[in-house]
């Protein structure tokens, strides 16, 4: 019988009534009094030298206030990365100055150049459009093998364009070289990783406002972490105290990652509202986020695997090439190294692995971490590989993993690349796919589609994914410049009620409803006496927000260590008001009893008594309840699972079509299933939209090909099935009070090899033998064209 | 989007007199035209409506048995309304864009701006259909004269479109996953005096007939017909989404599906 309430209830999720109704408080629906309007005039070249920007014109214009450069910004600093690596040979990454408005050159189209403030929108595009660029265009680096060549540089103060030549574990290396020499078989694959725009359904939007009697600046803001952006853009860029800045994210309609960075909007329009002493605003387009928010992936890889005659894994070698675009985004070092590299290991025990990464600078927009963050490139390059392998061997592509997996009796598991598993069953989730995708009936299906001219086939992977981010003092020795704890508050009312503020931020993901499940089933009381706070620095504790599935397993965590606080407390006051000893006090539905008698005392009375100390033990304890917490992991969480889908290609015009995907998710304990499905559905169709359908397109001049939804294609309704997903299957993470991994990233990172398997499947099933591989978006036209071979 | 005028004339002598102001521009459904305007890529000084034309709406059968639609009749209302007469043309303008598009885009409006990837142009030039406007009649033989350019006079509008009934037809189009605008649509019509057959989509210069197709199936109306013609990449469109040979392909690839499916 399901719970239906509490922990592992699939309770409705409670934003949704405002969402679905209109009544969600997103930035754009906030207008401040006397608010003006910014509007950014952006770079159409990918590469120039800035001679001159003649506002003059501008400036003139009807409504326009002020027209801002980057000499404007003169005096402030520019914006900062949050993650050094070091490379290879022991030396810091190259970390050019990145400023709010470009300075001397322009490095990619979309790039900032002058902020035009009017009393309207249209009045401050007007004047966009007056302002007089004086420009020498310089050759564009968009290929990123040519730009770590040498060449034409992106900054030419900091004489490379190769940002950091990264090895993993180095000291393996020489190991690694030789395991490969006397391997049995080798099987190599070149593929890309195809660079992506985030497409949240709310494009970014800031207000800066400034109180100045009070000398308070607010910024109203899309982010997935307020805390965050006040420290970086507060301490780092304007110099503004945290006490004198506050942060307001309020609802937020999608991130996927491109809302934890700062971006050059939020301090613009921060800075002009305190010259100006008025709020400003700014609204991005859709346009303008094609060309402004950070992109994902952009991998361009090489990877080995060396296998036994046996086919047991003997070693792992990668050489990849990742793109950051023209300037270093808040985290993007970290994407293509530690949350890459520490993952290559996979589901396997392959003893020894190099991860070699070159990350490269091109006139392209900044690239940071997008919905599973390294880890989807990968998984996809590791399922593709040994997919590849099986049928090079004559192997059965799931025997060939089954062999390799880390057995279920062998967690804690010590990988070769740094990070150690806690816990897991791999061969239950494949176990669980097989039977859930139907696999035995496959070769029914298959005839069926081959009478109706279509090639059926089938792709089935395995995954496994570092959430919970993250250790801090383990993050601080790889490089990152911020703790990843997390934190929250829970202030018990007088009468009872709840108020949790986290540090943790929701946009989309039902913190709302999930934290308030635990909460109330940690006490005993009905979800709906819990209030669960977000997104404002200025009422809830010092957090690092929403982002590599980390909500639950560290914001969670924290809120379950204050409210242990509060119970415990609240324990002492029961056991004064009964007149019992606090050791023989006991929790159970809302109500404390004495142990072995009857007792007891309701939760209400408990908080009424916190708050009226009338009777109360005022020499030992303090009136009130509320407490504070801050958790930060001893390890990340590792949610991992086997993702089986089946395609029919038509081979006449090369259109893949998905008939069928499968899903089943280890993630540990669940709070609400259904939430946990919601989550597993919407990453399925951006892995599908990846392996499918989206594919971010530079022309050699640097130019965007795909900057509108006429030509970047988001997968629609109908170009994803009806998913069969299940997470039966639960190994709780050992290491966090809930036993919970995190469900966010795993059906974006899971996916796209199963596609791509499932194509080339239905290719060498149909007698089309000479594709190996097809890169992903896989359009109807190059699949095609990889049939033509 | 600039400033701009904006009248919406009742009659096709208000809105013709309306369109003579300089740089005026024919709104139609506005699906491409508002879009233009709010990128700031058209800026038209008077934005003249031919949705409050009565006339100009709506289906209705000739006494030549050609089935007529007015120019500002919404694709919805022909998917609706010319299902019965002439299934293939309603099936192609209930298949253009989405809800939204289909009830504001009209016939007149997508053969005035003829995009080489619209369904309209296909239909038309495949049912050698008559461009009717406020000042003469055009056969569309005449009419498509490229990528977005037409036979039609600065101010002059289409007021109807006469589409003679064939005997069999089918539209097949594959679509461009982003914009699900035609990557290539092939729009076969089989009439008493022979097939036509009609390409959108595919070409750099717009819609065009592809002669062979239509010799083969005019002598035997079937999918084996063309299954020895070859289509040249020369001239085709090469983009993100299909190379000049993958466009040629399709061409051969739906022309038999559309005689397939219209039996």
């Amino acid at each position: 019988m399901p719970k239906d309430h509490g922990i592992g209830a699939s309770s409705k999720r409670r934003e949704d009534v405002r969402f679905l109704s209109g009544r969600g408080r997103y930035t754009d629906d906030m207008n401040l009094a006397r608010q003006a309007y910014a509007v950014f005039l952006r770079a159409q070249v990918a590469h120039a030298k800035i001679n001159k920007i003649d506002t003059t014109d501008a400036a003139a214009m009807p409504g326009v206030i002020r027209v801002f450069t980057a000499q404007d910004f003169s005096g402030v600093g520019g914006l900062p990365c949050g993650w050094q690596v070091t490379d290879r040979h022991g030396n810091a990454m190259l970390e050019p100055k990145h400023p709010i408005l470009a300075e001397g050159k322009i490095r990619y189209v979309g790039e900032a150049l002058a902020m035009i403030v009017a009393e309207t929108e249209a009045q401050a595009r007007d004047a966009a459009e007056a302002i007089v660029m004086d420009v020498e265009d310089l050759p564009a680096v968009v290929d990123m093998k040519a730009a770590a060549a040498g060449g034409t540089l992106v900054h030419d103060d900091i004489g490379s364009n190769l940002c950091y030549d990264w090895g993993f574990v180095e000291d393996n290396k020489a190991a690694v070289d030789e395991a490969f020499a006397r391997a049995d078989h080798v099987t190599t694959l070149e593929l890309v990783n195809n660079r992506l725009a985030p497409n949240p359904m709310e494009p970014r939007v800031a207000i800066g406002d400034y109180d100045f009697s009070t000398d308070q600046h607010t910024l109203y803001t899309t982010s997935q972490n307020p805390h965050v952006i006040r420290l970086l853009m507060g301490a780092f860029v304007l110099g503004i105290p945290e006490h004198k800045l506050r942060v307001v994210a309020p609802d937020v309609g999608g991130g996927f990652g491109s809302k934890i960075f700062h971006y050059a909007e939020e301090a613009a329009v921060t800075f002009a509202a305190k010259e100006l002493r008025r709020p400003v605003k700014w609204t991005s387009t859709r346009s303008e986020a094609f060309i402004t928010d950070a992109h994902g992936r952009d991998h361009v890889t090489k990877i080995e695997l060396a296998l036994d005659k046996d086919g047991h894994f003997q070693a792992i070698r990668t050489e990849t090439f990742a793109n950051m675009g023209a300037y270093l985004s808040t985290f993007a070092p970290s994407v293509p190294t530690w949350l890459h590299g520490t993952l290559m290991a996979g589901n396997y025990k392959t003893p020894l692995i190099y991860v070699n990464v070159k990350a490269v600078f091109t006139n392209t927009v900044p690239v940071d971490a997008y919905r599973g963050a390294g880890r989807p490139e990968a998984t996809f390059q590791l399922e593709r590989v040994i997919d590849k392998a099986a049928r090079e061997m004559g192997m059965d592509p799931v025997e060939l993993r089954r062999k390799n997996f880390v057995q279920p009796d062998e967690f804690p598991y010590q990988t070769p690349v740094a990070v150690v598993y806690d816990t897991g069953n791999y061969q239950a989730t494949m176990d669980k796919l097989l039977d859930i995708a139907d696999v035995a009936g496959f070769e029914a299906r298959r005839a069926e589609s081959a009478e109706a001219g279509k090639l059926r086939g089938l792709g089935l992977n395995c995954y496994i994914e570092a959430c919970g981010i993250a250790p801090s003092n383990l993050v601080g020795q790889l490089g990152a410049r911020a703790g990843l704890y997390e934190s929250a508050t829970v202030r018990v009312n007088a009468t009872g009620g709840i108020v949790v503020m986290t540090g943790s931020h929701s946009h989309g993901q039902g913190h709302e409803t999930t934290f308030a499940q635990v909460i109330a089933d940690m006490i005993g009381i009905a979800e709906n006496q819990v209030e669960i706070v977000h997104g404002d620095t200025a009422n809830t504790p010092m957090g690092m927000g929403t982002y590599g599935s980390r909500s639950l397993a560290v914001g969670g965590s924290a809120m379950v260590r204050a409210a242990n606080k509060v119970i415990n407390k609240a324990k002492k006051i029961a056991a004064h008001l009964l007149e019992a000893s606090e050791a023989d006090i006991e929790l159970k539905d809302g109500a404390f009893s004495v142990a072995g008698t009857d007792k007891s005392v309701d939760w209400g009375s408990v908080c009424l008594a916190a708050y009226v100390p009338h009777n109360y033990p005022l020499e030992d304890l303090e009136p009130g309840l509320e407490e504070t917490a801050f958790y930060d992991p001893s390890n990340f969480t590792y949610p991992a699972g086997a993702y089986a889908c089946e395609v029919e290609v038509d081979p006449e015009t090369g259109k893949v079509t998905i008939c069928a995907f499968a899903a089943a998710d280890d993630f540990g304990n669940v709070v609400n299933p259904m939430i946990v499905e919601g989550q597993v559905h919407g990453g399925l169709a951006q892995g599908i939209g990846q392996a499918l359908l989206e594919g971010v397109s530079y022309d050699e001049n640097g130019q965007l090909l795909s900057g509108s939804y006429m030509d970047y294609a988001m997968p629609r309704a109908d170009d994803v099935p009806s998913y069969v997903v299940d997470h039966s299957c639960q190994t709780p993470c050992t290491h966090n009070p809930l036993g919970v991994k995190g469900c966010g990233e795993a059906g974006a990172i899971g996916s796209p090899p199963a596609v791509v398997n499932a194509v080339i499947d239905a290719l060498h099933r149909g007698g089309i033998t000479h594709v190996t591989h097809i890169d992903m978006p896989l359009t109807p036209g190059r699949v095609w064209s990889a049939i033509q071979g | 989007m600039y400033a701009f005028d904006f009248v919406k004339p009742s009659s096709i002598d208000g809105a013709a007199e309306a369109l003579q102001e300089e740089e005026a521009m024919a709104l139609g459904g506005g699906q491409t035209l508002i879009p233009s305007m709010k990128q700031r890529l058209a800026a038209p000084s008077v934005l003249v409506s031919l949705g409050g034309i009565a006339e100009m709406r709506g289906v209705c059968i000739a006494d030549d048995g050609a089935v007529c639609i007015g120019g500002a009749t919404p694709h919805a209302v022909v998917a609706a309304e010319a299902a019965a007469s002439y299934p293939a043309l309603a099936a192609l303008a209930g298949g253009i864009g989405d809800p939204a598009v289909r009830n504001r885009g009209t016939i007149g409006g997508s053969l005035a701006n003829n995009d080489p990837s619209a369904c309209y142009p296909a239909a038309a030039l495949g049912s050698g259909a008559t461009i009717v406007t406020n000042t003469r009649k055009i056969a569309a033989d005449d009419y498509f004269e490229g990528m977005f350019t037409t036979a039609l006079e600065p101010g002059e509008i289409i007021t109807e479109v006469r589409f003679p009934v064939p005997q069999a037809a089918n539209y097949q189009k594959f679509l461009q996953p982003a914009s699900r605008f035609a990557l290539t649509g092939v729009f076969v019509a089989k009439y008493a005096d022979g097939v036509r057959v009609a390409v959108t989509g595919a070409s750099e210069g717009g819609v065009f007939r592809w002669s062979e197709a239509e010799a083969a199936l005019s002598a035997d109306f079937s999918p084996a017909a063309v299954e020895g013609l070859t289509v040249s990449p020369e001239g085709m469109i090469g983009d993100l989404h299909g190379t000049p040979a993958y466009r040629a392909n399709l061409v051969k690839v739906l022309t038999k599906r559309a005689v397939a499916a219209a039996g």
